[in-house]
């Protein structure tokens, strides 16, 4: 039976189409992915199932009745249920009452809150969530706050759960639980749409799945005929390698030493502690680590943003440890920030505002006083041209461009002025395999030039291809060093979790 | 396809100002009507008297200027993130320091005029250096801080008045004719009205602020603070230092706004039992002229002429002046309520999510 089917949906904003004449069919009982780059129409499409948005074109049928899709209410009503990337819970509420929040049974003006609970507590157990009713939210780890997402639907009676990128915040370990999860809410005989541009985990874990390009269906495919390569070129619309050729690397003198660094995160525990890290010319270092560990920290302790407690820091002998931000910027580092609308970016600039963030004060930019914008404007043409940003042009708002050029923008920022170090956290968060790609041997070339590279992610594959060692940060401590060419991702797992030292594969 | 979005903001904003002051005069309209007034008869005799006669028209440009100082003291503050509710105690310093140069030294005509105004100026800066130096240093909200220097200002300015500048009397003499800004040859154009060099002044501190904001490096650095602080202290950029920069800009274009009308409009001060309220009409030109130069003069001439027509239409029409002041609020209410939001903005925006 075809629980879900779209028929010839197009959606417009203006003059843009973001979903043009799709055809979806989603099966009961299936996990259905849908993969697309970011800015392909996924999201668009999912937003029209859950009557966020209404198609200018085409139907809907849930369980085989055409139906119209009014808004979330309705859509809840129908049994569909979003689970979202960014979580919307209330931080200092327990899992039961974040759940029945807006539904919540009453008897004379009184919450039921124990039924509740034990309804909570019962549909845990039935999937196997295993998650604590009473539990406040703000003290379980983000794997357990994304199942309280999951019940959440849940509870609201949902047959068909969209997932949006559930595993972007997740460590390897609490994605395989995920998967399981997905399993069992299968066998209990719902239907799962499961958005994602990671193909490893469509093939583990989806039985078929839809490809979207620039907004079309490129085709949809059993899982079990396909492999990451075709599913790949079938995203991107051309053939996409994989395999990185890494050169010889060609180590020189250390460029960075961290020496018994200490630094305070939020509440003046100790973010960073006592950890000692260094990265020679012409390597790459990958910080490997769950989310929260000490990494933001150190990061921001390097580039002057968080004060240092005690410890140095040494960059090509050069001690920056209490340099303020610019002058650490000037004697060699760039940075591509982990969240780039934070950091990285001034959205309301515009590109080529944003192209002198750091470099504006100095020439050829800069007159006495003034700013000569037709330096700017030069200097942007060439940026923008070689990493390949693509924008209407450079007079616009950094923020109507996709993140994927948003991240290229940054890149192009921080690797032209040529650092000696370059620290790159999360440089592929959230994009696509193209963009993925060309960033990769954007960050390769630097080491090749013989310049440091930091390079902390949490996506373990990207550290395993690129880094030339990987150190493991685990409660602001490194916790061991290890060859990616010889580990594990399970096991570089398991050291993520303090749960294993550093064996005898350690250098 | 060039520049279309930086053009769908400017045309968004541009169509919100419109859009409420459309409203606004309607709202007035209603109110005119429900009191039993005919508000055809009331607007056509406010606006006949604020611009067809030479005199008016002086009258109104004089009730402009201090509006456009004001009105790009707070436009200047919001565009680096941060609300300036203290211009009006800043207004009074200035306009107080301007009159103690002007009564207590002496200097040739012309020059003594112009260190007036510069010293009013200076005083408005550093009457806003104390909640700018707060909010930098100790992250003190700066509205509070703002709120109560303006009345440590009206207050201080009374006193002063009282006990040193006019004891005895409620207002002090006039300042010597070497300080004042009024020129008799531009009164004479306009059939003896109290228009000054003021609007010179004020004009050419539009062009200052357009080129200071986007044309130099502070005012890359005060904008990069103002939009994303967090992102101009990963580029370096002292977020501290610029801080405490807008709010000495800022202040000092309000001590200007001060310095002006004490030396061009009244030339004396008097003690105030209450504030003049322009602290809160400069908030309302910078928030319907969207924080940009043009707007800005654009506001602040629609506010000079509601004003200084307005009292006008009270004899004319015979309608009272609240109801301007009614047409004011509920022009500023629309604006913040972002009125064209939902009929240009929502979908074009969302095409890039």
């Amino acid at each position: 039976m075809n629980v879900v089917e779209m028929r010839g949906i197009t959606k417009r904003f203006g003059s843009f189409t973001a979903n043009e004449d799709i055809h979806l069919v989603v099966k009961k009982g299936e996990i259905h992915a849908l993969l697309g780059e970011n800015g392909a129409g996924k999201s668009t499409l999912m937003n029209i199932l859950f009557g966020l948005y209404q198609p200018d074109e085409g139907e809907i049928y849930i369980h085989e009745k055409k139906v119209q899709i009014s808004g979330p209410t309705m859509a809840n009503e129908l049994g569909i249920g979003m689970v979202h990337q960014h979580f919307m819970l209330v931080q200092p509420f327990t899992v039961t009452e974040n759940i029945i929040l807006g539904v919540e049974e009453k008897s004379s003006g009184f919450v039921q809150y124990e039924k509740a609970r034990n309804k909570v507590q019962k549909l845990s157990e039935q999937y196997g969530l295993k998650i604590d009713a009473d539990a406040v939210i703000e003290d379980i780890s983000v794997g357990m706050q994304q199942r309280v997402e999951i019940l959440k639907t849940l509870y609201r009676g949902a047959e068909i759960l969209i997932f949006d990128e559930p595993t972007a915040v997740l460590t390897p370990q609490e994605i395989d639980e995920l998967i399981v999860i997905m399993r069992n809410l299968i066998r209990e005989g719902k239907t799962i749409i499961f958005i994602s541009h990671k193909l490893k985990e469509i093939m583990a874990a989806c039985n078929r799945v839809t490809v979207i390009r620039r907004g079309k269906i490129a085709k949809t495919v059993e899982v079990s005929e396909t492999d990451e390569k075709k599913l790949a070129a079938l995203m991107v619309g051309r053939e996409v390698s994989f395999e990185m050729e890494k050169k010889e690397q060609k180590k020189g003198s250390i460029a960075l030493e961290v020496k018994d660094l200490l630094v305070k995160g939020f509440h003046g525990k100790m973010a960073v502690d006592h950890l000692s890290l260094d990265i020679h010319k012409g390597e790459i270092v990958g910080l490997a680590g769950v989310d929260g560990n000490g990494q933001s920290e150190l990061i921001e302790a390097i580039t002057g943003l968080k004060k240092i407690e005690q410890g140095s820091i040494f960059l090509n002998e050069v001690d920056i440890t209490k340099f303020k931000t610019r002058k650490i910027i000037e004697t060699g580092v760039g940075h591509i920030p982990e969240d780039r609308h934070k950091r990285g970016l001034i959205l309301d600039f515009t590109v080529s505002e944003n192209m002198i963030l750091s470099t504006y004060y100095k020439t050829p930019f800069a007159t006495t006083w003034g700013i000569n914008y037709t330096e700017v404007e030069k200097y942007t043409d060439r940026l923008i041209s070689e990493f390949d940003v693509r924008t209407p042009s450079i007079d616009t708002p950094i923020r109507a461009l996709s993140g994927g050029n948003q991240q290229k923008a940054i890149i192009a920022r921080e690797v032209d002025r040529d650092p000696d170090l370059l620290i790159a956290a999360q440089p592929t968060r959230g994009l696509d395999v193209g963009a993925i790609e060309f960033i990769h041997r954007r960050i390769m070339e630097q080491r090749d030039k013989g310049k440091a590279v930091l390079l902390v992610s949490l996506e373990l594959n990207e550290i395993l291809k690129l880094s030339d060692r990987v150190a493991i940060i685990y409660e602001g401590k490194i916790q061991g060093w290890v060859d990616p060419k010889i580990v594990s991702e399970e096991e570089l797992g398991l050291l993520m979790t303090g749960s294993k030292q550093a064996g005898g594969d350690a250098i | 396809m060039k520049n279309t979005t930086l053009k769908q903001n400017r045309n968004s904003a541009l169509l919100t100002s419109i859009l409420s002051i459309l409203l606004g005069i309607i709202v007035g309209a209603i109110l005119m009507l429900l009191a039993g007034y005919n508000p055809l008869v009331a607007y056509q005799a406010l606006l006949g008297s604020a611009i067809l006669q030479p005199f008016d028209l002086g009258e109104t440009i004089r009730t402009t200027s201090p509006l456009i100082f004001i009105g790009l003291a707070v436009a200047l503050a919001f565009r680096t993130g941060l609300f300036n509710i203290g211009v009006e105690g800043q207004y009074i310093v200035g306009s107080l320091t301007a009159y103690l140069v002007a009564a207590k030294v002496s200097l040739p005509t012309g020059i003594h005029a112009l260190v007036a105004v510069v010293a009013g100026g200076l005083a408005g800066a550093a009457w806003a250096a104390l909640p700018g130096l707060l909010k930098a240093f100790r992250g003190v909200h700066e509205v509070i801080i703002s709120i109560m220097m303006n009345f440590i200002a009206l207050y201080f300015s009374n006193v002063l008045v009282r006990t040193w500048l006019a004891v005895g009397k409620d207002s002090t003499d006039k300042i010597p004719p070497t300080a004042s800004l009024r020129i008799g040859s531009l009164s004479q154009l306009f059939a003896g009205a109290r228009i000054h060099m003021g609007i010179i002044l004020a004009l050419l501190a539009v062009f200052v602020f357009y080129y200071l904001l986007w044309k130099t490096k502070l005012g890359y650095q005060l904008r990069a603070v103002g939009y994303n602080r967090h992102a101009a202290e990963y580029a370096g950029i002292s977020v501290r230092r610029n801080i405490v920069l807008s709010f000495l800009l800022s202040g000092f274009l309000a001590g200007l706004a001060g310095a002006t009308e004490l030396l061009g409009t009244s030339e004396y001060i008097a003690i105030q039992d209450a504030f003049i309220g322009i602290g809160f009409d400069g908030i309302a030109v910078a928030l319907l002229g969207a924080n940009a130069p043009v707007g800005v003069v654009l506001s602040a001439l629609l506010f000079g002429v509601l004003t200084y027509g307005g009292g006008n239409m009270q004899f004319v029409a015979g309608v009272p002046f609240e109801i301007i002041r009614v047409v004011f609020a509920a022009i500023i209410f629309f604006v913040a309520a972002k009125i064209s939001f939902r009929w240009g903005n929502r979908k074009k925006g969302k095409a890039y999510a």
